[in-house]
């Protein structure tokens, strides 16, 4: 860029730089702040959406065996290809709340323990055929009964009943659950024509594109669909390519054969970030790398010994050598700001006094075994590493077993009492907390029973006055902090790239990865 | 000419009997795998009565000796069965695999081999002097850096900084012929620089071999430039060595460029077998085993072959 100005107003349209920040810098450039105000407002005037072209994208976790059927999505190509043909009932806005999708609105009764969603009247299926309240109960019924291998299976588990009343479906639970409306965003459950039960992998729903050409693990072509009620989605054309290698990815993107990628290795990303053509994007999520300790088996049933080997664990240090920077120090629980509700806890810091303190009096003698893969987190091995050291100077000894890749995670997690893991979080804090802190959860990979906790737990989840959750989930946060088995050094961010043949991409949206998986739809080619 | 026929008659059947033995080796290799096939395909929530009906269906009651010769029937009659992660049927998936993978190794090996022995042959002809030495070193060099990093370099320098060609090779069939050529121009050059030294190094060995022979004095003798020394004298006597190292680098062209097709994200065979693994799809990793074997069994078969053909003490009995 010749004109500093230029290149101002360059970020001003991809949506990189505020007013404030422009009218600064521009007043630096000697600009009176009149002239800069004119001047911003004519560059974010040239971010307006341009329609048409093709927006081709290369993401990370396809595989030949993948399935069209949305109930067995389990990786980011397969929540990208959901995302162009199919909708939920509802989807997460830009602030984290709710907003409407095949549903266009819903409302609980007083103890939420019953919910309705209002069917939005007159859109089509891509087949043509009408969107009737039968095909959503008949989707959520699929997800829900004795057969189903639905990923969704586990947030289905306390609805009692689904039933059509007029062009509402009424949800009735089992036990109150002010949360029900945030389950309905959950990838899997596409409203699909009866369900799905008939061709669950024909990728036949309400969205905004239509998948064209499918080669599994490969390639997938998405063209606009016509019909779509909506206003989502500025390119004609959708080309998906699945490029597993981080390598291969990147110098896709840099030879100007895509224009997204996911997953840019943080390693070297501040140096992706330094060609002109590309923009490096971050956005915190509520994915965390994890050290779990089973709280009930020795060594590690000694509360002292867990708060030991939490303060011997240096944070910063990790999220600057491990994440690069991509990322924010954890606080030993599984929340942070990136869910509704959200309190912050005093934050734990690294303090080998404090280590030493509580080691002694745990009474442990010896060594204490980490077990770690490559595959547990990017740079586990050498997060443990760093951590070894950092205990070393609390006096602590950890003796570090590297295991291999294949079979970790039938064999080390959730079975041995410590290891290296990862969790990619989950949309609401009820959820993170009954998939992985509850006394009786399958996942509960802290082996962690609190009768306090689980209490607490259900009470939030029937509890509606939004002031009295929010307290429950700072009190079962600092529970987790102080009792529990888990050591959460860092969350790690979501690292993608854009060349700047696109705009519209947006840093900072709740949800999943790639804006929630909406990144291709709000995203367009400059013209 | 009896002679010939027999020995050919002989390795053929040799072959066939070959890839019968290896079909045993694959069908008792995946039983003894650990896990059973019903149990990975339910996964954790199999209830008994779903693994029960599962395994009826699949057949997994009969002893192996019928499910082998079932199995072996299909295949003769060209039913590789069907995939038991996708339900699709195997031989439809794997024949647009194959040919992607046949593609790349045919371009690679119409691009590696002439080059190959034409520098080995000029090797030869400037021995030990430094167009031999050059062409060693610059070969040598190649076939010692690992595949995946030859990959990343050209990948680099070329695709990223050049921009000439696709840093990836990915063809699907709306593209036309020039274009598919385009795609693969880099899995091309690195499948070349990976395969030349080999096949570089034993045309130079073989012809060296014969060079040491009385007739080729002789040759020298009554007054034949190098060049033609080599190619009237030398090269048909050593053609047998050279057509064997040619056929295990067009072998490995076909069934060993797993790495390249995934730094490539060229859609070939390689790919498509890794993924069933992981996921244990039996049938897949049978079928692409078979299908491996019966490349590397056949490239060799014509090797030797050829070897026989070009033996003139058998082509001419006394």
């Amino acid at each position: 860029m010749t004109n500093p100005l230029d290149f101002m107003a360059g970020r001003v349209s991809a949506g990189k730089m505020s007013r404030r920040e422009f009218i600064g810098r521009a007043s630096a450039l000697g600009i009176g702040a009149a002239m800069a105000n004119t001047m911003f407002a004519q560059a974010a005037r040239a971010a307006t959406p341009v329609k048409g072209g093709t927006i081709k994208m290369a993401f990370q976790g396809g595989s030949t065996t993948d399935s069209l059927d949305p109930a067995l999505a389990t990786n980011t190509v397969a929540l990208m290809v959901i995302r162009f043909w199919g909708e939920p009932l509802v989807e997460l806005d830009k602030s984290g709340g709710l907003v409407g999708k095949v549903a266009e609105s819903f409302e609980g009764s007083a103890d939420a323990s019953t919910w309705r969603f209002r069917i939005r009247d007159g859109i089509t299926f891509s087949n043509g055929q009408a969107v009737t309240p039968e095909d959503v109960v008949a989707t959520m019924q699929r997800h829900s009964d004795d057969e189903s291998k639905s990923g969704a299976l586990g947030l289905m588990r306390d609805i009692k009943d689904i039933r059509v009343d007029g062009r509402d479906v009424v949800f009735e639970l089992t036990s109150p659950n002010a949360d029900l409306p945030y389950l309905m965003s959950d990838y899997h459950l596409m409203i699909q024509p009866n369900g799905g039960r008939d061709a669950p992998d024909a990728a036949i729903g309400t969205g905004p594109y239509i998948l064209k050409e499918v080669d599994m693990g490969v390639r997938f072509v998405a063209e606009k669909n016509p019909n779509y009620w909506g206003d989502l989605g500025h390119a004609d054309t959708m080309e998906l390519l699945v490029i597993n290698d981080n390598t291969a990815r990147v110098a896709a993107l840099q030879s100007g054969q895509v224009d997204l990628i996911d997953r840019v290795p943080p390693r070297t990303a501040k140096l992706v970030a330094r060609a002109p053509n590309i923009d490096v994007h971050q956005t915190s999520g509520p994915g965390h790398y994890v050290f779990i300790m089973h709280c009930d088996t020795a060594p590690f049933d000694n509360k002292d010994l867990r708060l030991a080997l939490k303060y011997a664990m240096n944070r910063q240090e990790l999220v600057d050598k491990v994440l690069f920077g991509y990322g924010s120090v954890g606080n030993d629980t599984p929340i942070n700001a990136a869910y509704p509700l959200f309190t912050e806890l005093e934050q734990r810091s690294y303090d080998p006094e404090k280590a030493a303190f509580h080691f002694k009096k745990s009474g442990h003698d010896g060594s204490v075994l980490l077990r770690t893969s490559d595959n547990s987190f990017p740079g586990a091995p050498d997060a443990a590493a760093l951590y070894q050291q950092s205990a070393a100077a609390a006096g602590i000894d950890i003796e570090i077993k590297r295991e291999p890749n294949d079979g970790y995670w039938s064999e080390v997690w959730n079975a041995q009492p410590f290891c290296t893991s990862y969790w990619g979080g989950r949309p609401t804090q009820d959820q993170m907390y009954s998939t992985a802190y509850l006394s009786t959860a399958d996942w509960n990979d802290t082996r962690f029973k609190n009768e306090q906790f689980d209490q607490l737990l259900f009470a939030a989840r029937a509890e509606t006055d939004q002031a009295k959750r929010k307290q429950m989930y700072a009190d079962m946060g600092q529970i987790v902090h102080d009792e529990g088995g888990l050591i959460c050094p860092m969350f790690n961010d979501f690292v993608e790239a854009t060349s700047t043949r696109v705009s519209g991409f947006v840093e900072g949206i709740p949800g999943q990865v790639l804006m929630n998986g909406y990144a291709p739809h709000q995203m367009w080619v400059n013209a | 000419m009896g002679q010939v026929a027999t020995l050919l008659a002989q390795r053929i059947a040799l072959s066939l009997l070959l890839l019968f033995l290896v079909s045993i080796l694959i069908f008792v290799g995946t039983i003894i795998l650990p896990g059973d096939v019903a149990q990975s395909i339910l996964g954790q929530s199999a209830t008994p009565e779903a693994l029960a009906n599962l395994r009826a269906e699949l057949g997994l009651n009969d002893p192996p000796l019928t499910r082998y010769f079932a199995w072996l029937g299909g295949i003769l009659q060209g039913d590789l069965g069907t995939a038991l992660t996708s339900g699709q049927d195997i031989a439809t998936s794997i024949g647009t695999r194959l040919g992607n993978t046949l593609f790349l190794a045919f371009w690679a090996a119409v691009v590696a081999v002439p080059l190959a022995i034409f520098l080995g042959l000029l090797a030869v002809r400037y021995r030990d002097r430094w167009p031999d030495k050059l062409i060693s070193a610059v070969t040598l060099a190649s076939i010692s850096i690992p595949e995946f990093l030859i990959g990343y370099l050209l990948m680099y320098f070329i695709s990223v900084r050049l921009g000439w060609f696709p840093s990836v090779a990915m063809t699907n069939d709306s593209m036309g012929f020039w274009d598919k050529l385009n795609a693969i121009a880099l899995p091309v050059m690195v499948l070349t620089l990976v395969v030349l030294a080999h096949m570089m190094r034993m045309t130079r060995a073989a012809i060296l071999n014969v060079m040491q022979s009385a007739y080729i004095e002789t040759a020298e003798l009554k007054g034949l430039s190098g060049l033609d020394v080599i190619r009237k004298h030398a090269f048909p006597n050593a053609i047998a060595p050279i057509v064997n190292v040619v056929m295990l680098n067009l072998a490995y062209l076909v069934v060993g460029v797993v790495v390249i097709e995934v730094v490539f994200v060229y859609p070939g065979m390689g790919q498509y077998l890794v993924d069933h693994v992981s996921k244990r799809d039996v049938p897949v990793v049978q079928a692409c085993g078979l299908i491996f074997a019966a490349v590397y069994i056949g490239l060799n078969m014509v090797a030797d072959i050829v070897s026989i053909l070009s033996n003139p003490r058998l082509r001419h009995p006394k």
